[in-house]
């Protein structure tokens, strides 16, 4: 019996779906807005993520070494740097690394070569380069260099400076910049597919109200409210399913169209092989919103005519 | 067979639908029940259905208190009675095949006996050559035949008919108020209430007559009397 009634309210959806054509139609509509805002807000937040991900890729720490440090102090330093939980990365750059990157970097001013030249040693000193996980980890880190009072053998101190405390003002600001744009992104996702769900929610009850008499009449054959509710709930998962179909199908030609537009504005994130590598999960979740939200909302807006 | 217990109905503001009404009817019976509009005819007939509860005194149908059914159980009722209302209430999209079926899958029947007996009963209110019309497409007449097919669909022990012929011409109204009594003569309870004379008077049948929630008359081969 369980079967029977199921292929009924399946069948009974599908075919007020088709009899309610213009209905269906304006319903459809309105969801492919509301998934457009969703897939919309994915691009978003993965434009937003490399950007940042790029910005903090250039945030770091350089640690300076007095340029009578021993290598082999320098290396153990490291290590310990290493240690640390919140350190991503240490890269080490030798005395004469970086004689030669600075010569590199001079490579056309001849004055600073010469000047160079002039010294009898090596003037520059050994540098490890730290990256944190997180910009907001940087202070922790410095600290930990700074009060170490990492000494060499002779009792000298090795750390010649530590540009953090030079940065400090510039990565603050930029480590709050960045939480700020997460948790400002993150509102704003939640608050507008809240708004386009009661969009999509008061759409779909608009089209129930046109029924409510049929489900009062359906109540006095006798009809159980599962039989009566299921065509509905029904409709509203084939709306959001064709809605979803109509979405990513959009995005399509608008995501190719905007790579081309703008990749170098969003430095270096082209949305249309965003698109195209992500295409399984975006379907998912653009497929299951619309099924969702379709479902979920004839379910509730038919709770209202049921209690006849 | 249905008992209405000294039931009364008061809404909310005081207005008395309902008085200590107290009758029954056998099984088998043809009853009109007429009164003017606010007599009270249809709150008599929703509180049959358990649309509404009363405020006092109870309705049995045989030795069910109806207004004791849970939700379920309701439903389990309603397709013991058939209704036929006055504006038809038919679902728009739906073929007349399917609004008839559409009853009998509520009540759980299997598609072999719902292929077999939509036909029969179409047959019985003449109405084959619409099987798969859509109710826009049918007069007023045939759209208050349907309904009846409907109603009577499920072979239930009562067929309520509330106003049947309030939208229909004459012609009309006498072909529905025959089948009415054919249904009756198979063996169904009706109960009808209209404000036809000309059909009251025509039906030689018992008729309750109800005036500010009262009645006020009951008489076993009654006329339309005010």
């Amino acid at each position: 019996m369980f079967w029977i009634n199921v292929k009924r309210v399946l069948k009974s959806g599908f075919f007020s779906f088709i009899r309610n054509g213009f209905v269906s139609l304006s319903s459809i509509l309105v969801m492919v807005v509301t998934l457009s805002v969703i897939c919309g807000l994915i691009f978003l937040s993965a434009i937003l993520n490399s950007s940042l991900d790029q910005v903090k890729n250039k945030v770091d720490v350089n640690v300076y070494f007095v340029t009578s440090a021993n290598e082999d102090e320098i290396l153990s330093l490291k290590k310990s740097v290493e240690a640390l939980l919140e350190v991503e990365k240490v890269t080490y750059v030798s005395r004469d690394q970086a004689l030669s990157d600075f010569k590199e970097r001079h490579k056309n001013d001849e004055f600073t070569l010469q000047a160079l030249d002039e010294l009898s040693d090596n003037p520059l000193g050994a540098v490890l380069n730290i990256k944190a996980k997180d910009p907001s980890q940087y202070e922790g880190i410095a600290n930990f260099l700074q009060k170490g009072n990492f000494i060499s053998n002779a009792g000298a101190p090795i750390i010649d400076k530590v540009n953090y405390f030079q940065n400090k003002v510039a990565i603050d600001t930029l480590s709050s910049i960045i939480n700020t744009a997460d948790r400002l992104g993150f509102i704003f996702t939640l608050i507008f597919i809240v708004v386009s769900v009661l969009i999509t929610f008061n759409t779909i009850r608009l089209v129930i109200y046109i029924s409510r008499e049929e489900i009062a009449v359906m109540r006095l054959v006798g009809a159980s409210a599962f039989y009566i509710r299921g065509p509905f709930v029904v409709g509203g998962a084939v709306y959001g399913f064709i809605s979803g179909i109509i979405t990513l199908v959009i995005f399509y030609p608008v995501t190719f169209w905007f790579s081309r537009v703008a990749t170098e504005l969003y430095l270096g994130l082209n949305i249309f092989s965003y698109y195209t590598s992500n295409f399984g999960q975006i379907f998912l979740i653009v497929i299951s919103s619309g099924i969702g939200i379709g479902a979920l909302s004839s379910y509730l807006a038919v709770r209202k005519y049921l209690a006849v | 067979m249905i008992y209405f217990d000294k039931v009364s109905k008061v809404y909310s503001d005081d207005s008395v639908a309902l008085e200590e009404v107290t009758f029954s009817i056998p099984p088998r019976e043809f009853v009109s029940i007429v009164g003017q509009s606010g007599a009270g005819k249809t709150t008599l007939l929703k509180m049959l259905l358990a649309e509404e509860k009363p405020t006092s005194g109870k309705v049995f149908l045989e030795s069910t208190d109806v207004h004791s059914l849970n939700r379920k159980t309701i439903n389990t009722l309603r397709r013991r009675i058939g209704i036929v209302f006055q504006d038809f209430r038919l679902l728009p999209y739906k073929t007349v095949f399917e609004n008839i079926a559409f009853a009998m899958e509520a009540a759980g029947r299997t598609d072999d006996e719902i292929q077999s007996d939509v036909p029969h009963v179409l047959e019985l209110v003449d109405l084959a050559k619409k099987t798969w019309s859509f109710p826009h497409e049918l007069s007023g007449g045939e759209k208050q035949r349907v309904a009846i097919a409907r109603a009577i669909v499920n072979q239930p022990d009562i067929v309520i008919a509330d106003e049947p012929t309030g939208n229909l011409d004459p012609l009309n109204t006498y072909e529905i108020i025959q089948i009415l009594k054919k249904i009756n003569d198979l063996g169904t309870m009706v109960i009808l209430t209209t404000h036809n004379k000309g059909v009251i008077d025509s039906l030689g049948k018992r008729v309750i007559s109800m005036e500010n929630g009262k009645i006020v008359r009951d008489d076993n081969e009654g006329k339309y009397v005010l």
